[in-house]
């Protein structure tokens, strides 16, 4: 199972990376959002993957009785998820707006905050 | 989307998914579910709401600003994790108290002030930000 | 349901048992405060004009808190705290050394210092955005990232610092704001992104997260490739958030585009985190790998100081200059890294206190420049010296300080690591560090010479004035100039807890102690 799942975690960040090396904001959060569950999943892979059943202890009993999957790699990409999905909610609004007020998704055409066509100052007082 | 069926049905379709996301929150504590799931049920119906009936409505019926309910309830779990200065343990320690009420005990614990208080900061910030999409939408 | 019966098993073997003493909820206290007071201010949007009433003292009880707790640690050594009673490694640690106390006094001054000084500079627009709210929130991110003990919950606040920083970034959504903003936040989602993957890796390795369980298990696994590998994906991700070169582009794009307390802010304590992360990190858990990669970390040093300053020494626009200056700044504290030694050390961990206040306060005499001239450009403005004597002064001393001459805070810690450098025969660190001091003091030379010195270009300057000088601006600058001044007349206090604390760094023993006191008894 695992060389499966490490296969498809590079597959997923070849597609990231692809997406991010374009020039139009909306491809590079395509990648974001394939960048954010390459991770999840590298994560999932890195916790080890078992065929165990989930770690919970029966009612009338102090311990674990058997093998059981760990839980900690679920919990970290529960966390992952959400940051992720906060921050890619985040990004569109921002990606929209930019749309909107500079008329362009080309980052290349995203010049507003650079300086173009500066005075050089005076080189003496 | 603004079909009469539609528009129709959103309102008892919205108040049964709030509805399912208040049961949802409230089993988390032992079973699947809890504030993080509850709260995205909960969004979802408002979004649902907004879509049928307009963004307007939605404010006026959540009454707060969506922002200042992620607020509150971004203070109450932390709030929830003070609590355990007065037992003497370390933050966030899961306190119980269990009340009888018509001779039913009924455990209540920070754990839970912490979970509601999870549930409120995501209905707010995610209809929050649904919302202003929605709105973004129409003009 | 957590029955009754519960009483009957022995807890001890789950739960830390032992009680916890007031005092040490100065650990967490910091953490709590800010977010709780962001959280009401939230609820407080539309206050305006309460916000800075409630957020300014908040602020000031945070500095005492924040002092109260470097006190408690340089008493009684490093303190921790593990969340929900949960034995560590599976509960998560709060764990605070000398290292994150002192950083987090400072950052918390300089807080204190844009609380003050965004009064004046954040209109309502700005407050209805949510300055002060975004303002604590990024406050908790950046002590929750000094003092947490855990590599996951370091990413968690991470985060919390990076969603904040872009809602203060886009604090009135203009033009400019917007365009620096997606450049801001697209570049560092990959930083994140990276060390997620790193953290995810080191999951994988180890089977914990907690540091302390780490530097214990550091030493199995020695310069193994899976480990190296490791170290150099957290060297990447942290010093993309440090803006070190050649990763530093995002930085000279978007810091001169928000409002300019804003820009302090983010330029004082942002790129410091990422500093702090590879100090604890790198200098701490992995000492033997970061010997390893010490070369390349040296090169990628001498070239960000250079690269950095010869950026600043080009620009027309006082923001943009400063900004290439925060990433020069970066260089010399990652030369302390490369160093490794306990002199290269304290010196870096110096250099990124004094860069916290310095590059703060040079951002706030900028926005003070533009009020009094009415430009940020070099080539429009001039005669502020003759405009205020007393604001040019305070300019004319933090320059010297950023330019490391004496006897400003910046002097003393370019000192110990040129000292460093020489020590193990590093001539080339050492000659780039003071190369770029020179060229520092070149570009704020230009800079006051074009600014301060020289008469007014035009004659009506500044007639548009915005009135007078705001009190809240000039006391916000004044109390900067302060603290680097004491810190450079008075070096001795600081340069000692500078150099216990890359002890602490260096022997991890204490560290360890604190969050498994039973284990290591044994």
């Amino acid at each position: 199972m695992e060389p499966i799942l490490a296969m498809l975690v590079g597959a997923l960040f070849t597609v990231a990376i692809y997406l991010f090396l374009s020039k139009h904001v909306i491809r590079i959060l395509m990648g974001a959002a394939i960048l954010g569950n390459a991770v999840n999943l590298l994560i999932f892979t890195a916790g080890r993957v078992t065929r165990e059943v989930p770690p919970i202890i029966p009612g009338d009993a102090d311990a674990l009785t058997g093998a059981a999957a760990n839980p900690l790699p679920q919990a970290l990409i529960l966390t992952a998820i959400v940051i992720s999905f906060s921050f890619f909610a985040f990004l569109l609004v921002l990606g929209y707006r930019a749309f909107q007020e500079l008329e362009t998704d080309s980052s290349d055409d995203m010049r507003v905050a650079e300086p173009v066509g500066d005075k050089t100052p005076p080189a003496g007082y | 989307m603004r079909t009469v069926i539609f528009r129709s049905i959103a309102p008892y379709l919205t108040s049964l998914m709030v509805l399912f996301s208040i049961f949802v929150l409230l089993r988390g504590h032992n079973e699947p579910g809890g504030g993080f799931i509850g709260g995205l049920i909960a969004a979802s119906a408002l979004a649902i709401y907004g879509i049928a009936c307009g963004v307007a409505p939605v404010r006026r019926a959540i009454y707060f600003h969506p922002m200042a309910i992620a607020a509150f309830g971004l203070f109450m779990s932390g709030m929830a994790g003070v609590l355990s200065v007065f037992a003497s343990v370390p933050y966030m320690s899961g306190l119980w108290i269990y009340p009888h009420l018509f001779g039913v005990e009924i455990p209540l614990s920070s754990v839970l002030v912490f979970d509601v208080g999870v549930y409120l900061v995501v209905v707010g910030a995610i209809s929050s930000i649904a919302l202003a999409l929605e709105e973004r939408d129409r003009d | 349901m957590a029955g009754k019966s519960e009483a009957l098993q022995d807890l001890s073997v789950a739960y830390v048992m032992q009680p916890v003493a007031a005092a040490d909820w100065l650990i967490i206290a910091p953490v709590i405060w800010c977010i709780l007071v962001g959280a009401l201010l939230l609820m407080l949007r539309k206050r305006t004009d309460l916000q800075p009433l409630i957020a300014i003292p908040a602020l000031a009880l945070l500095v005492l808190m924040t002092l109260g707790l470097l006190v408690h640690v340089f008493q009684s050594g490093t303190l921790s705290m593990t969340m929900g009673r949960w034995l560590p490694p599976f509960g998560i640690s709060f764990t605070v050394d000398l290292l994150g106390a002192f950083f987090a006094a400072t950052s918390a001054l300089v807080a204190l210092g844009a609380g003050i000084y965004g009064r004046s500079d954040v209109d309502d627009t700005g407050r209805r955005y949510g300055f002060y709210p975004f303002l604590m929130l990024i406050m908790a991110g950046i002590l929750g990232a000094f003092l947490t003990g855990d590599i996951f919950n370091l990413y968690v606040w991470f985060e919390v610092l990076l969603i904040s920083s872009f809602g203060l970034l886009v604090l009135g959504s203009e033009r400019k704001q917007l365009d620096g903003a997606v450049k801001y936040a697209f570049l560092n989602l990959i930083a994140t992104t990276l060390f997620l993957v790193a953290t995810g890796y080191l999951y994988g390795l180890f089977g914990t997260l907690n540091m302390a369980d780490i530097a214990i298990r550091a030493s199995e696994l020695r310069g193994t490739a899976p480990l190296m590998t490791l170290v150099t994906l957290f060297l990447l991700a942290f010093a993309m958030k440090a803006a070190a070169f050649p990763v530093n582009f995002w930085l000279p794009a978007s810091y001169h585009t928000p409002r300019l307390v804003v820009s302090a802010l983010f330029a004082g304590l942002l790129t410091k985190v990422g500093i702090y992360a590879l100090l604890r990190i790198l200098g701490m858990l992995f000492p033997f790998e970061r010997e390893e990669l010490s070369f390349l970390i040296a090169i990628a040093a001498a070239l960000t100081m250079i690269l950095g300053v010869m950026g600043a020494l080009a620009q027309n626009d006082i923001r943009r200059s400063l900004g290439f200056l925060v990433i020069s700044g970066i260089g010399v504290m990652m030369a302390g890294l490369a160093l490794g030694s306990p002199a290269g050390l304290s010196g870096a961990i110096l250099y990124a206190a004094h860069s916290m206040v310095v590059m703060t306060a040079l951002y706030f005499a900028a926005g003070v420049a533009a009020r009094l001239g009415g430009s940020f450009e070099l080539t429009s403005a001039g005669g502020l010296y003759a405009k205020n004597a007393a604001i040019a002064a305070m300019t004319l001393m933090l320059f010297l300080s950023v330019a490391g001459l004496p006897p400003f805070s910046g002097f003393w810690p370019k000192i110990m690591l040129v000292k460093a450098s020489l020590d193990i025969g590093a001539w080339w660190l050492a000659g780039s560090i003071l190369v770029t001091g020179l060229l520092t003091t070149i570009t704020v030379g230009r800079i006051w010479a074009l600014a301060y010195w020289r008469p007014a270009v035009h004659e009506d300057q500044g007639a548009a004035a915005l009135g007078p000088l705001p009190a809240g601006a000039t006391i916000a600058l004044a109390g900067l100039v302060a603290i680097t001044v004491a810190a450079g007349v008075w070096p001795e206090p600081v340069m000692a807890l500078a150099q216990d604390a890359a002890r602490g760094l260096l022997d991890p023993s204490a560290y360890v102690l604190s969050v498994f006191p039973v284990e290591a008894s044994q």
